[in-house]
């Protein structure tokens, strides 16, 4: 039953599995293990970005086509779902109708952009998806009367997701091993298993008939054109896949921020992050996507509180602290980010099945 | 013996539209400048729109003309390229602050000297900064688009920073040198006395940079390179050698451009490369990788296409260099002067 929940594509590596079932159990017990908001909210972020990051890793890994329009598809969910809770009502089936709109445009959008700009070198594909990206965040802060503009959209979620909806205190007393049963628990599970599904569900794609052939394009384009695949339609397909998958993790970003804005969902920050959590967690491999935002998100939380009490050591020497600021974690993950694209190409699921040789 | 047959070879004299179509992009500026002023109808305003939109483009073009050569000789798509126009826009404005007499004297040589020297010290530090990004960075991933588009991107977030470090990370507002503040009348245009002197620097180096592209022995092998490395390096010549030479010099230029950019605009930040980076790209694709004329007539389509939609509808600045790309793409999907063979 595992091996066709994971489509028959198992860590194949003693180390990996273990990480792995580390990471899904904490993150399926996180409400409980780890109470408190700051944890909770920690574990949901790694969710929501194991999807964004698989959703990347379909693109980047499996077909070789480096996009940096990711997070516009990202943004296109989010904004997707706040415009269902906003101009429809609070109720699950706005959220959804929202979810289903901002999908569709951004796999449209995605069609349009790789139909145009896939057909001539995958090099231009990188330039032309960083130019429409920066057009589009641009864009969605300046119609400020549609998208709230810089400011971003708060709004309402269905009430039984809400931190004031209660359950289960007649039988339980409201409280499951010391945790209160309320709507915020709700909305982490939601988020839980909807990241589940589309984790799933890609994995999925890339082992199938269809991913094998955009493995194989990316091997070499030059040669599965030849066998007599269409290299263009299968590019756009899965770039297309992607954007959906992205497009669904952003509305999950909305659903836990309650809150959509071009920083959180736009930014070319969010962008950066993405690509740096496929590099730390290996190209070409979805648990990479699990590994690399499990290490990712934690290190963002936590690098910088280290980071802090780092700088308060060398206080008084001239220019090192501002090296060690808070603020500047940027600084040393973009140094992380050469030195692990030089020394460790394949990532930490690359070096765990080191060896091991591939049953296809 | 018979006698040979006759043979008189003839001319055949090339239609108007065989001897139009390689001047087109260079009919497509004038094209937008036409369309501009129809658009707009204020002769007036349309007169300042076009020569700040000149001005504009002219920076672009400095700043843009190191990549698509990068790119053509060595086929190394460098991502890091923004840094370098931060990188001279903080070193050349630091160095115009430090001149502050000269700047602040009411002389006009001396603010220009000043300017000059500024773009000098902002040129010289982004050409050892990019000597060191190309044996750091840059060499260890040739011949791999993927590495190199990751390991650049990477390397142009860490330049950020560290200019953040050494510079602190709020804006630097500064004021441009007495004499070029303000605008003067032109044919009863208002122009900004900063962008006729900024028309006449990236005239000035369009024109150096043809005549070391198309008169010297260097441009030729330069040339030659864009056209077919493969060859160049089997005639003997060391095309590596040459490709660092490039790459240092477009460095340069890209400080040349940042130092000019944050003057024009008076204020600076280290995001700045960043945001240059988008309107580079556009350049470089809608004038054809490795092609610098392509990349001049880009430069300048892009810089008056923004002026006038700014003027026109303020919130479509970028999208509308967006439609323009596109349009282009659609026209020519290799840009308008392809020069590197499809590899």
């Amino acid at each position: 039953m595992i091996r066709t929940l994971l489509s028959d594509d198992l860590p194949r590596s003693r180390a990996l599995t273990f990480l792995l079932i580390a990471i899904v159990l904490c993150l399926a017990l996180a409400p409980f293990l780890f109470p408190g908001v700051r944890t909770v909210d920690t574990a949901a972020r790694i969710c929501i970005f194991v999807v964004l990051v698989a959703s990347y890793d379909l693109l980047i890994g499996y077909t070789g086509i480096v996009s940096f329009a990711h997070t516009m598809f990202f943004g296109l969910g989010a904004y997707g779902l706040a415009f269902g809770l906003i101009h429809i009502d609070r109720s699950y089936l706005a959220m959804g109708l929202g979810t289903l709109a901002g999908g569709l445009s951004a796999a449209v959008l995605a069609l349009l952009v790789g139909l145009f700009s896939l057909r001539v070198r995958a090099i231009f594909f990188a330039m032309i998806t960083l130019a429409v990206a920066s057009a589009v965040a641009v864009l969605f802060s300046q119609l400020s009367s549609i998208t709230g503009g810089e400011d971003g959209l708060t709004f309402k979620l269905p009430r039984s997701l809400g931190p004031a909806f209660k359950f289960g205190t007649e039988t339980l007393d409201g409280r499951l091993f010391g945790v209160k049963l309320n709507g915020k628990l709700l909305a982490y599970y939601l988020i839980f298993f909807c990241s589940a599904f589309l984790f799933l569900g890609l994995l999925r794609v890339v082992n199938s008939p269809f991913g094998r052939v955009l493995n194989a394009i990316r091997e070499n384009e030059f040669r599965a054109e030849a066998i007599g695949f269409p290299v263009i339609y299968y590019r756009v397909a899965a770039s297309c896949i992607s954007a959906i998958a992205a497009a669904g993790a952003g509305a999950l970003y909305a659903v836990w921020l309650r809150y959509v804005g071009p920083d959180t969902t736009l930014s070319m920050e969010i962008m950066l992050n993405v690509l740096l959590m496929v590099v730390i967690g290996g190209m070409g491999t979805l648990y990479g996507a699990i590994i690399g935002a499990a290490v990712f998100v934690l290190a963002q939380n936590y690098l910088q509180t280290f980071m802090e009490s780092a700088a308060s050591l060398v206080d008084g020497i001239p220019i090192l602290p501002n090296f060690l600021t808070a603020d500047r974690w940027l600084l040393w993950l973009g140094l992380l980010f050469v030195l692990s694209v030089y020394f460790f190409p394949k990532g930490v699921v690359g070096r765990l099945r080191r060896g091991k040789t591939v049953p296809h | 013996m018979t006698a040979a047959p006759e043979h008189t070879p003839t001319m055949v004299r090339r239609s108007v539209s065989e001897l139009i179509v390689p001047f087109t992009p260079f009919c497509l500026v004038i094209f937008l400048i036409c369309a501009g002023y129809l658009a707009i109808g204020i002769p007036s305003s349309w007169m300042t729109l076009t020569l700040s939109g000149l001005a504009m483009g002219m920076m672009y073009f400095i700043m843009s003309t190191g990549l698509t050569l990068v790119f053509g000789l060595m086929d190394v798509i460098n991502f890091g390229h923004g840094a370098f126009v931060s990188l001279g826009a903080f070193v050349g404005v630091t160095v115009l602050l430090q001149l502050g007499a000269f700047s602040e004297s009411p002389v006009l040589w001396q603010n220009i000297a000043a300017v000059l020297l500024s773009i000098c010290a902002a040129m010289a530090v982004c050409a050892a900064v990019g000597w060191g990004f190309e044996r750091l960075i840059v060499r260890p991933v040739y011949g791999s688009h993927l590495n190199q588009i990751l390991v650049t991107m990477g390397g142009l977030i860490v330049a950020e920073q560290l200019i953040i470090v050494f510079w602190g990370p709020e804006e630097i507002y500064f004021s441009r040198p007495e004499m070029l503040k303000g605008s003067t009348e032109i044919l009863g245009a208002t122009v900004e006395k900063f962008r006729v002197l900024v028309v006449s620097l990236g005239l000035a180096i369009f024109a150096i940079m043809r005549w070391v592209l198309r008169r010297t022995k260097i441009g030729l092998i330069v040339r030659a390179g864009v056209e077919d490395r493969e060859m160049v390096m089997a005639l003997g010549y060391r095309l590596r050698l040459v490709f660092v030479a490039v790459f240092i010099a477009g460095s340069a230029l890209a400080g040349f451009g940042g130092a000019v950019w944050g003057m024009y605009q008076e204020v600076i930040t280290a995001h700045m490369g960043n945001q240059a980076l988008i309107l580079i790209f556009i350049v470089v694709i809608i004038g054809g990788l490795g092609s610098v004329e392509g990349c001049f007539i880009g430069a300048l389509m892009v810089g008056l296409m923004q002026n006038y939609v700014a003027f026109l509808a303020p919130k479509f600045a970028l999208l509308s260099n967006i439609g323009l790309m596109v349009a282009i793409l659609m026209w020519r999907p290799m840009g308008m002067i392809p020069v590197v063979k499809a590899k």
